[in-house]
């Protein structure tokens, strides 16, 4: 009847949530960044990388393609892309 | 787990089951990034422990509780209280957490029951408006004239004939050290609360503001957009208080008209043909930028 339930911590990262993803994809143009961090701070997966100028990216096995870091950039150095093709 | 950096940095990671632009997952980042590895965070039932911990995996990086739905706020008690007992409340800070169901309507008693006890626990409210896990049922917390599957709009029915409760206000009158309000359209701003919240000993409480693409019909990518514009209408007043007294509010010297908020979300569709309705909304916003002083210059 009873049974252990508990989780490895962050064992969610088997779940591929990327394949989620249907029309767009965001692309990081790694030109005009300022290195405010907001794309990292308000990605809603949480799966943005980098620390420095121009070295940000969005982990495509994870994103959703919500477009919300493509919304915040204030220098609108990411841009929403087709999901074709690639992958 | 994984060799990927950000894995490594944040504290509630990739991989959840949350809808693309879900703000509660936003936010639920925001808070745990701030409070850092050494936490224990008890949470309510409802949508962030559903898509969080697809059992037997779990997005969370601290140790992380949910018991009922009723109880993170008691439960949040008994893990503090065994905190003193082990002598390491220095070194660990305890968050509750759970939705606006699980907070205003469900679990208010418990979450009463903890700040009237004094436990130094932040609660955190992810205010999304209604029950969004069990299919979008109107709550305390779902703003009036809002559709929802109790409270559908038609020819008899504009929505939601209730205001929402004012949550913050209930908690401020337990004279606390900290109650705020906060949203994701800033998500400094909710770092900064966050942050203060966690340097204070006490009972602290933060209700953040998140929009949800599904419940609220909006597209993902305008989660932000509607979270700023319900700031910026007067809808979702930004407030701190301390010890009971309101000491600090977010200043709207011109606030936009509500239709700019409503337009952009499927549950206030109906509004937009009916002026009268629309009226009574822009009444709503008005009255809290008068009530809390929202205009004034000082």
């Amino acid at each position: 009847m009873f049974s252990v339930l508990a989780a490895i911590p962050k064992s969610s990262s088997r779940n591929r949530t990327g394949s989620w993803r249907s029309l767009v994809k965001p692309h990081y143009l790694q030109k005009e960044c300022i290195n405010c961090g907001l794309c990292k701070m308000i990605c809603p997966e949480g799966c943005i990388e980098g620390t420095e100028k121009n070295q940000y990216s969005a982990d495509l096995d994870y994103c959703k393609g919500c477009g919300l870091c493509a919304d915040i950039c204030p220098k609108k150095d990411i841009e929403m892309v087709s999901n074709q093709g690639t992958e | 787990m994984s060799e990927r950096g950000h894995f490594e940095e944040h504290c509630f990671v990739s991989g959840h089951t949350a809808c693309a632009g879900c703000g509660q997952s936003m936010a639920a980042r925001l808070v745990a990034d701030v409070a850092g590895k050494n936490t224990i965070v008890t949470n309510a039932t409802g949508c962030l422990e559903v898509f969080s911990t697809l059992a037997p995996q779990t997005a969370w990086g601290t140790p992380w509780i949910h018991s009922l739905f009723e109880n993170a706020a008691a439960v949040a008690s008994g893990v503090e209280a065994a905190l003193i007992h082990l002598g390491k409340l220095d070194s660990i800070r305890v968050i509750s957490q759970g939705g606006d169901g699980g907070t205003a309507d469900i679990g208010l008693q418990a979450l009463s029951g903890m700040l009237e006890r004094g436990h130094d626990i932040l609660y955190v409210c992810y205010d999304n408006e209604a029950y969004m896990n069990t299919g979008i049922q109107r709550s305390g917390l779902t703003p009036f004239d809002a559709h929802t599957t109790t409270s559908p709009r038609g020819t008899h029915s504009s929505g939601n004939p209730k205001q929402k409760k004012p949550l913050v206000e209930i908690c401020a009158a337990h004279h606390i050290p900290y109650a705020a309000t906060a949203s994701v359209g800033n998500p400094r701003d909710v770092q900064t609360k966050v942050k203060k919240a966690l340097d204070i000993r006490g009972p602290k409480f933060i209700q953040i503001h998140v929009p949800c693409p599904l419940g609220w019909g909006s597209e993902p990518v305008d989660t932000i957009k509607i979270a700023k514009l319900a700031v910026a209408t007067g809808l979702f007043p930004l407030v701190e208080y301390e010890y009971g007294r309101l000491l600090r509010v977010t200043k709207l010297p011109s606030p936009k008209p509500v239709e700019e908020y409503l337009k952009l979300q499927g549950r206030f569709k109906h509004l937009l043909k009916n002026a009268a309705e629309l009226k009574k909304v822009q009444e709503v916003a008005q009255k809290n930028i008068e009530y809390y002083g929202l205009n004034s210059k000082a």
